[in-house]
């Protein structure tokens, strides 16, 4: 029986480690989606085998929706994170395209610069950033964080574009411009269609990120109708002692699937993305 | 091929100011700075000035609302002073130590697993990289319930398997509470290890491994000859990202635990928030903050060089 040995390794090496981490990385996912569909009296049952819904039900998710501002959450989040990716990538292609593939003065001192704005953490910033929002009298808008998410978004932007554009042949370009096709011209139908691919990387993971952020939104947005679901789920949804856990389960499931979503459909672009920085192939 | 008019016909030629405008934009130098411009004011707006500024604000005493006064280097002397941070300087430097070797070594293992031939194998990818890409509150959230004193499904399963007789307060003692933190981080940060080495590994050809194996190598010997040379220079950038966000993480630890039990669990980045943010001392805030810079400038540094090198 050659069969059977084979399949034992293969057991070891391939499908129980698999097991093990499919099932490590996707039981909280599974929990979130349980809890919000148990009614309370099995939530707050010990003794009630917990691992499955006995009597599902929705109570949760009307209660989210009439109670409180969910769904302004959520536009306030998808709003935001769609404009900062558009401004982001904007920006971002702007400081790429010169990085990569022309010569200037300054050229070594800006590449080093987004570099290091990249790796700047916003727990650096974010108490000086509270002041100058304050002073610029946007606490309590959407500009706030439209402002600020692209100085964590700019910087990745540019830098992973970077790579794309350097990898585009330089006579194709020469080829445009001797056609009478300007700078810009030859940037906007040449490089830029040829670089599609690191776009979708780089808006894909922009938008990824300026959904997660928190920080920002936590500190500029305090009234209910400008949070965003990160916010909104974690300061109306617990009060002081009182965690009301199925409607934060539904809230943080609700939240979590439209990056899932776009994810599913770009899985390749966002890995790209994820490791454009480290691995040359 | 297009046939057609527009293929045929050139660009009539431009005359006097136009053409000598449009030679200025055509420079490199001119080109590049108008495309930069935009990108570059706005990260020295919105990054460079907040930085210098937090600077500014650590050397004042200042509230919220009120005019500050300048007290020279007397915060972090106070700081210097005051048990809690160096309590929270220990808590940093353990969570971030102990975090990244579990991703370290987990995420090897998941790419080491990731990387044998099977069916389904992209869609395991996707699956096993949503830890990751889900906002990390809303995640944390779920982490919450599990964790819960009282109906902590761990302690469910533990109890009724018989391995524990009692409850244990995951979030609520000071050493199980660290443990959580970290538990919860390395979940969420060891797919972005995994699948980034695992992309790593799917540069080395087959063949490499073969021609070893036929010359009577060992698969330890092939693992530490051929695998791990390719994967180091990866491993060393993932890893100094990684450390950079862990040594400064704010979300999880300020939803999971805001930093208790009595400080047991507070970073840098939490305390500084406490202070700065909800007790409303900025100066004092931005200084904790600024406690953070010589570990991450030299982090910081190194990754910026390395990055640039290619």
């Amino acid at each position: 029986m050659v069969g059977a040995r084979a399949l034992g390794g293969r057991m070891l090496r391939l499908y129980l480690p698999l097991a093990f981490f499919l099932v490590a990385m996707l039981f909280p996912f599974y929990w979130m989606a349980i809890t919000s569909i148990k009614p309370n009296r099995e939530l707050y049952n010990a003794r009630i085998m917990p691992l499955i819904v006995h009597q599902p039900v929705l109570k949760h998710y009307i209660d989210l929706f009439e109670q409180t501002n969910f769904l302004t959450w959520t536009y306030n989040t998808m709003l935001v994170a769609v404009v900062t990716t558009v401004i982001s990538l904007v920006l971002g292609t702007m400081m790429a395209y010169p990085l990569a593939r022309l010569q200037f003065p300054g050229a070594a001192v800006v590449a080093i610069g987004v570099a290091a704005t990249y790796l700047v953490p916003q727990p650096l910033l974010f108490i000086p950033m509270a002041d100058i929002i304050n002073r610029l009298n946007l606490g309590n808008t959407l500009s706030a964080v439209m402002l600020t998410y692209p100085t964590l978004l700019v910087p990745f932007c540019a830098w992973l574009l970077m790579g794309y554009f350097k990898s585009v042949p330089r006579e194709l370009e020469e080829a445009a411009r001797i056609d009478g096709a300007s700078r810009f011209q030859a940037m906007l139908r040449v490089v830029l269609p040829l670089c599609t691919p690191g776009l979708l990387s780089a808006g894909i993971f922009a938008f990824t990120l300026a959904q997660n952020e928190f920080l920002y939104a936590l500190i500029f947005l305090t009234k209910s109708e400008v949070r965003t679901v990160p916010v909104g789920a974690i300061t109306e949804l617990i009060r002081g002692d009182v965690f009301y856990w199925g409607q934060l389960m539904a809230a943080a499931l609700l939240g979590s699937i439209p990056v899932a979503v776009i994810y599913s459909f770009f899985v390749d672009y966002y890995v790209a993305g994820l490791t454009a920085g480290s691995v040359k192939s | 091929m297009a046939v057609g008019p527009a293929s045929i016909a050139r660009p009539a030629p431009l005359a006097g100011r136009a053409l000598r405008r449009r030679s200025l934009l055509e420079r490199e130098g001119v080109f590049s700075w108008l495309m930069l411009a935009p990108g570059v004011l706005f990260l020295l707006a919105f990054v460079a000035y907040p930085f210098f500024y937090g600077i500014f604000l650590s050397l004042q005493e200042r509230r919220v609302a009120a005019a500050g006064t300048f007290v020279g280097l007397a915060n972090f002397a106070a700081l210097m002073h005051e048990p809690v941070f160096w309590q929270v300087a220990k808590n940093t430097f353990v969570y971030t130590i102990v975090a990244t070797i579990l991703k370290m070594v987990g995420g090897l293992g998941m790419a080491l697993v990731m990387n044998q031939h099977f069916r389904g194998r992209n869609l395991a990818r996707a699956f096993l990289l949503l830890p990751f890409i889900v906002p990390t509150v809303l995640s944390t959230v779920a982490w919450m319930w599990i964790l819960d004193p009282t109906f902590s499904v761990i302690n469910w399963t533990l109890l009724n398997t018989g391995l524990v007789k009692q409850n244990f307060s995951w979030l609520g003692n000071a050493t199980l509470a660290m443990v959580s933190i970290i538990v919860v981080n390395t979940w969420r940060g060891l797919p972005f290890y995994g699948i980034t080495l695992l992309a790593g590994l799917q540069t080395i050809p087959p063949d490499l491994y073969e021609a070893a194996a036929i010359d009577g190598a060992t698969l330890t010997q092939r693992f530490w000859y051929i695998t791990m040379p390719v994967l180091k220079p990866i491993l060393i950038i993932v890893t100094m990202f990684s450390v950079i966000f862990t040594f400064s993480d704010f979300q999880l630890p300020y939803v999971l635990t805001h930093g208790g039990p009595a400080n047991a669990t507070h970073l840098f980045a939490t305390w500084a928030f406490d202070i700065g943010m909800s007790g409303g001392q900025l100066g004092m805030g931005a200084a904790v903050a600024l406690a953070m810079l010589p570990a991450l400038a030299l982090l910081i540094v190194v990754l910026t060089l390395y990055l640039r090198r290619d």
